[in-house]
């Protein structure tokens, strides 16, 4: 890994993205660890519209964005005519996707791109809802928050279901990679990127990546609530070799976990929430730990 | 080689020698997909066979992979094509000559896997060319023609080639196959224009505001309508080098002193020919046109045939609900202000076979039209249980 200063920028200042959003950031590091040297394919979402807007584009790449929940089919279609016209040594193929396009619509593209073998790197950017279409729940929602079609009232409290442990399922395909990683801990998501690039095959990362405008809370706040996350037990650091999902390797363990409540109060999606349903989240992250060390 | 349709369009993606195939099997297109696995796995082609995990994502591939710089082809019928519906839009408007031949079957419900037209006559509008086969050696040679037509500079659009569910997709013909080298000296390597190359990066499938994307339209029917001369002139090339002449987006046949024309589509011609045939040694003077493309539709074709006859007939195999069937809709479209009696005839629906007596029939209509000068009914539903065609 060379230092920051000396790389190039292949994802240009001048987007569209809202003001803290923490997509930009992934998107930056990752491709500055991926190089020029890189095609991607992306799905209709929040990045491809903040980032492709004709005549202009964010990316010093080659991007190829066809629909919402076939990012992970494009990717494969480009690897297969690369190796096939004799272009693929040296070039990376990625998907870029959000939670929406790789959780619900688009895990059958997904799937088959995965247990098929292509040599892509699929990155789920993850905040959690449909943002772009103006905060719609998703799979990816968890407990208790409060977006446009899960709003609490008298007879809810927030969304019902927790949220579906997609980067698990990934790795369950006996794919030769899949990590999770966030935009606080930049040296461990640039690790796992250049990792997942370097793996021979199919490699998946989900990218934890906080949302001012969907989860309210301040601009400023996002690397800071991508750090909460990870020091309260709510989102795990982890990759997986070879499919071996009883064997996660945690790559971060917060010395003393913080209560989830730090995490919480400063979203307004949870303001709604009781000490008492709080507790309930805490606890269910307390014993999703209990498993993680047992 | 005696072979069935299929066997017809996966060969025609050997001979053209193709690079990527991405397609996921459905009745009744499977041989296709059967018989290239089997050229893949002989060493016959060195092509990148993707087995994914459905339509969608084959269409998605294949739009990928044109995009990279290979040239694609896949295959489907019916519920698959419905699937990609969405795909078709994006292959055509980014201007990726794809070539996918489709095998017309029933859409459901009810669900069938014999033919009609219900499953490529709603995808006319997505911006892909459009030809319909009637028998398995045009299906060969329209997979070949397709790639020359779509590949064409002043084209850049995908091919839709069409063969009818079993009665060419798994019945056997005889069939001239050309070889490799012939095909390779009629159809060059393909040319992509802007490809993704991390040499020259660009971004293809943008999001685009209101500003652009009227131009990008306009753009796509430009090249639809060049589509109508190149057609013609990859028809003469074919007709030239190989000794089989199409006649481009219509092939007439007896219409030269003819009263009434019926048009017919796919396999149904064939069984027209012989009534027009049986009736002409009658003394009736009837003729037919066999409308091989529907896109680009041949307007200014039709209008010359109905110029010179007294009432057409159009044989639709699909019906657009609450209006008639498409090759009516448009014919009448391309006669506007002619004043002649156009008769529809819906027959052969969910693959119910169309017989010489339906034919036959077709035309006693047309020829009652033409002599009263108007059509009884202007819809007519033949071989249908309780209704009188």
């Amino acid at each position: 890994m060379s230092r920051q200063g000396e790389e190039r920028e292949l994802f240009a200042p001048g987007h569209r993205m809202c003001a803290g959003c923490a997509e930009g950031i992934a998107v930056r590091n990752i491709l500055k660890e991926a190089g020029p040297h890189t095609i991607a394919a992306i799905a209709t979402g929040c990045l491809e519209v903040v980032s492709t807007a004709y005549p202009q584009t964010a990316w010093e790449i080659p991007v190829i964005h066809a629909a919402f929940e076939n990012a992970a089919s494009v990717a494969a279609g480009v690897e297969v005519a690369l190796r096939e016209l004799g272009r693929k040594e040296g070039v990376n193929v990625m998907a870029f996707a959000g939670d929406g396009g790789t959780f619900d619509i688009g895990f059958q593209a997904l799937s088959g791109m995965l247990e098929r073998g292509h040599d892509v790197t699929y990155v789920c950017l993850d905040n959690e809802a449909y943002m772009n279409t103006g905060i719609q729940r998703c799979s990816s929602t968890p407990w208790g928050a409060s977006t446009t079609t899960s709003p609490p009232g008298s007879c809810s409290k927030g969304e019902s279901q927790p949220k579906k442990p997609l980067a698990a399922i990934c790795a369950a395909h006996d794919i030769p990679y899949a990590a999770t990683a966030t935009v606080a801990y930049i040296k461990d998501l640039r690790c796992k990127v250049r990792k997942a690039l370097d793996t021979e095959g199919p490699a998946f990362l989900h990218v934890f990546t906080p949302c001012p405008t969907g989860w309210r809370h301040g601009s400023d706040d996002s690397v800071e609530l991508s750090r909460l996350a990870v020091e309260t037990g709510v989102f795990v650091l982890w990759e997986a070799v070879d499919g071996d999902i009883c064997n996660l390797k945690v790559t971060y363990k917060p010395k003393k976990r913080k209560p989830v409540a730090e995490y919480l109060k400063k979203q307004r999606r949870f303001g709604h929430l009781t000490d008492e349903d709080i507790q309930r989240i805490q606890q269910e992250v307390d014993e999703k730990w209990e498993k993680l060390e047992d | 080689m005696v072979v069935t349709g299929d066997y017809s369009a996966a060969y025609g993606a050997l001979i053209c020698d193709v690079d990527v195939v991405a397609a996921y099997p459905i009745t009744p297109q499977t041989f296709i997909v059967e018989d290239f696995s089997e050229f893949v796995a002989d060493g016959l082609t060195d092509a990148e066979f993707v087995k994914v995990e459905s339509e969608h994502s084959a269409m998605s591939a294949c739009i990928a992979a044109q995009a990279a710089g290979a040239r694609t082809f896949t295959a489907t019928a019916s519920q698959g094509l419905a699937l990609m519906h969405e795909m078709l839009f994006v292959a055509a408007a980014l201007h990726l000559p794809i070539v996918m031949p489709v095998v017309n079957r029933t859409l459901a419900a009810p669900i069938g896997i014999w033919c009609e037209y219900n499953d490529t006559m709603p995808e006319r509008d997505t911006g892909w060319l459009q030809v319909y086969c009637e028998t398995n050696q045009e299906v060969l040679d329209m997979v070949i023609q397709s790639y020359k037509i779509g590949e064409h500079r002043d084209v850049m659009l995908p091919v839709m080639p069409s063969m009818d569910a079993f009665i060419l997709s798994h019945t056997v013909e005889p069939v001239h196959a050309p070889s490799t080298d012939e095909v390779a000296d009629f159809l060059p390597r393909y040319q992509p224009q802007a490809i993704l190359d991390t040499s020259n990066p660009m971004t293809i499938g943008s999001f685009a505001p209101p500003e652009y994307i009227q131009e990008i339209r306009y753009q796509s029917e430009v090249t639809m309508q060049k589509a109508r001369e190149v057609i013609q002139q990859v028809n003469d090339d074919f007709a030239q080098t190989f000794g089989r002449d199409y006649h481009g987006l219509i092939e007439e046949y007896r219409t030269d002193d003819a009263d009434v024309v019926l048009i017919t589509m796919g396999t149904v011609t064939g069984t027209a020919r012989e009534v027009v045939d049986d009736m002409r040694r009658e003394g009736k003077k009837v003729g037919l046109v066999k409308l091989r493309f529907f896109r680009p539709f041949p307007l200014q074709e039709l209008r010359r045939v109905a110029e010179n006859v007294e009432a057409m007939g159009v044989y639709d195999r699909a019906m657009s609900f609450g209006s008639g069937g498409p090759a009516f809709i448009e014919t009448r479209h391309a006669l506007y202000g002619l004043d002649i009696p156009v008769v529809n005839f819906l027959a052969g629906l969910g693959g119910r076979d169309v017989v010489k007596e339906d034919v036959r029939l077709m035309f006693e209509k047309t020829l009652k039209a033409a002599k009263e000068g108007r059509a009884e009914n202007e819809t007519v539903w033949i071989g249908t249980r309780g209704v009188k065609p």
